[in-house]
């Protein structure tokens, strides 16, 4: 293939960016509830971010990857001519990075995943043709854009009324946090450790059958259980702190906890949201290594690491500052919320990384908030800014779609 | 990038301290009218003027206080209780600050004095709605632990139990309003009758002012309801 090289170079360089544009931006969201409710310091949520985004690419994200790689565009059309599919990919990861970065500089609520998947979908119809998309299987993601919200929005409710019937309620909310909680955490690391084993580790060559990946799921639970009873076990409680308001040593719990579902939800992110940018990327990566379209080839680590590096860069380099300005904004959600509301947002991310769904992780945490606020658990929430949220991806997809398009014809006179 | 983040945007502002601080101060203006009445009672003019401003003052804050919360309350807030419980709830507190400030207002502008007679009574009146507006406030600094538990369970009915002494505590000045109405009656064809019409005024609007801090704590009845 002529300009092989080239358009390889140029994956890796747009790839990177728009997993640096990720990890700058989005991990704020991820790990805006744990620094928020002052449950963990800026400087841990950024080297648990670092390391969990990166085992979350590494470990869960060949899934969603697959997906953004081969699951939206039927190439099956272009035949002689696999240019056409490099060019597409391209295009959707700088469309994609420019409306993020427009996005960004204005404040509009816009997801990474909504606009890859809107970019690759335009290409797509203009650069080869309406039936070159797989109408079934992206209506499927629409779908599950709205169905998991709900999922991590009822998930949460049900979550935090269970919290209140065993703590909250009780005459001695302390000594039954004390007890409780850290069981509450066997779920953190059990559906983790599920859809790890299950989905992930097939790309590292391992291979367990359902019967041992539950059983070592529920180890992996139980080792997160005695962990957390550990950190409860350190909480230093301070007896004057509930002279004015009685919950202040239970909050501690939560907070106590909050490090391991911070931990999941970078894991979460890392699994589900490194694919929009090293899906093109691998994508790419197969039509330049082998010459056709077939995109049988196993992804290769390296496109992971590219994504994960991105990811801890951007982080490094921007995140940062962003985690904690969102951080200090959020003051009104305290541990025992944002506990809930990661816990059920990570849980469901990962559910849908292994189901190779690419969902918005912050449309799930605002759905996670939101069953929080259903069960009178959080003082105000500004619906204006919900529908906001909501609504961008409506506006999201064409304008990526559109943005993909002229990048595709602009790509593709530049080569030929 | 990312000059603004729309995260941090979903959480509004809790209303729950700036009432609880509203209501602090409402309190802190009713209780100056013990001093004021003490005063009243010694004849001591210029010390009753000092506790008039003092509570005008207070009284002045608390209206301030009172539109900065209703600012942060626009319509589109999803919240545990009520906008209108809320907005309800912070409208009483006001009038509490209010009503003393007209009390005292009328006692330093008439220069009124209660007759020997009826000055301890209403004392002792003014010092038993002081401790309804006291019970008041604590009702209302529940709040952030009602908030903590969803209101459910332990908490709520530890609110409920408050509530319950907060009618007692309004029946109570109810009572001694009666005595000192009777109080007053006794002497009052000795005294001069526009000032004993003023008397009565400000009788009936200190047990307004126990009243109204009852109906406080029912607008907190509504909200658990919900």
């Amino acid at each position: 293939m002529d300009y092989g090289t080239t358009y390889l170079v140029l994956a890796v360089i747009f790839g990177l960016f728009m997993a640096w544009g990720i990890g700058a931006n989005d991990v704020a969201n991820a790990m805006a509830t744990s620094v928020g409710s002052k449950a963990i310091t800026i400087k841990q949520a950024v080297i648990i971010a670092a390391i969990f985004e990166f085992a979350g690419a590494i470990l869960a994200g060949g899934q969603v990857t697959s997906t953004i790689r081969k699951g939206i565009v039927d190439v099956s059309d272009l035949g002689a001519t696999p240019e056409i599919l490099v060019f597409g990919m391209l295009a959707a990861l700088l469309a994609a990075g420019t409306w993020l970065l427009i996005a960004s500089f204005k404040g509009w609520p816009v997801s990474t995943t909504h606009s890859i998947v809107g970019s690759i979908v335009g290409f797509a119809i203009v650069g080869i043709g309406m039936d070159a998309v797989y109408w079934g299987k992206l209506g499927k993601i629409v779908m599950s854009w709205v169905t998991s919200p709900v999922l991590a929005g009822v998930i949460s409710y049900m979550l935090f009324r269970s919290i209140q019937k065993v703590i909250l309620e009780t005459e001695k909310p302390l000594e039954n946090a004390r007890k409780y909680v850290p069981y509450y955490v066997f779920l953190v690391g059990f559906v983790l450790a599920l859809v790890t084993i299950m989905k992930g580790l097939k790309h590292v060559g391992l291979d367990l059958s359902v019967g041992e990946s539950v059983v070592a799921a529920l180890i992996c639970g139980v080792l997160t259980t005695l962990l957390g009873k550990y950190l409860v076990s350190r909480v230093k409680f301070d007896p004057n702190a509930d002279r004015d308001f009685h919950y202040a040593n239970v909050e501690k719990i939560f907070g106590a906890l909050m490090v391991l579902t911070a931990c999941a939800m970078a894991f979460a992110h890392g699994s589900n949201d490194v694919a929009n940018a090293i899906g093109p990327l691998a994508a790419i990566n197969s039509i330049v290594m082998t010459g056709e379209l077939s995109q049988k080839s196993p992804l290769p680590m390296w496109i992971l690491f590219v994504g994960g590096v991105g990811i801890v860069l951007g982080l490094a380099m921007y995140g940062r500052k962003v985690i904690e300005t969102v951080g200090s904004k959020i003051t009104e959600l305290t541990p025992s919320r944002g506990f809930c509301c990661t816990l059920s947002a990570a849980s469901t991310v990962v559910l849908a990384s292994g189901m190779g769904l690419p969902i918005s992780t912050t449309h799930t945490m605002v759905g996670a908030v939101l069953g929080v606020g259903m069960a009178r658990g959080i003082s105000s929430l500004d619906m204006v800014v919900v529908r906001g949220i909501f609504m961008s991806w409506v506006i999201t997809l064409p304008i990526g779609g559109v943005l993909a398009i002229a990048f595709f014809f602009i790509l593709k006179t530049v080569f030929s | 990038m990312a000059s603004k983040n729309y995260l941090s945007g979903l959480f509004g502002a809790s209303p729950v301290a700036p009432l609880q601080s509203h209501m602090k101060i409402v309190d802190d203006c009713v209780t100056q009218l013990v001093n004021l009445f003490e005063h009243m009672a010694a004849g001591d003019i210029d010390a009753v003027a000092e506790d008039y401003q003092r509570i005008a003052v207070l009284e002045q804050q608390a209206d301030e206080k009172k539109h900065t919360l209703r600012e942060q309350l626009p319509t589109g807030l999803f919240m545990p209780i009520e906008r209108q419980d809320l907005l309800d709830t912070l409208r009483i507190q006001d009038l509490l600050a209010n009503r003393a400030r007209d009390i005292a207002g009328i006692i330093v502008g008439r220069k009124l004095q209660f007759p020997e007679s009826a000055a301890q009574r209403a004392i002792e009146l003014v010092k038993a709605t002081v401790e309804t507006c006291h019970q008041a406030l604590r009702v209302v600094n529940e709040l952030d632990e009602l908030v903590e538990t969803g209101f459910r369970g332990h908490a709520v009915h530890v609110v409920e139990v408050m509530l319950t002494e907060l009618d007692d505590l309004e029946s109570a000045t109810d009572r001694i309003q009666v005595s000192l109405r009777a109080d007053l009656f006794a002497v009052e064809k000795e005294l001069y009758a526009v000032d004993v019409i003023f008397m009565y005024q400000v009788i009936g609007s200190i047990a307004q002012i126990a009243d109204d801090a009852e109906r406080v704590g029912r607008r907190f009845q509504l909200m658990l309801a919900k």
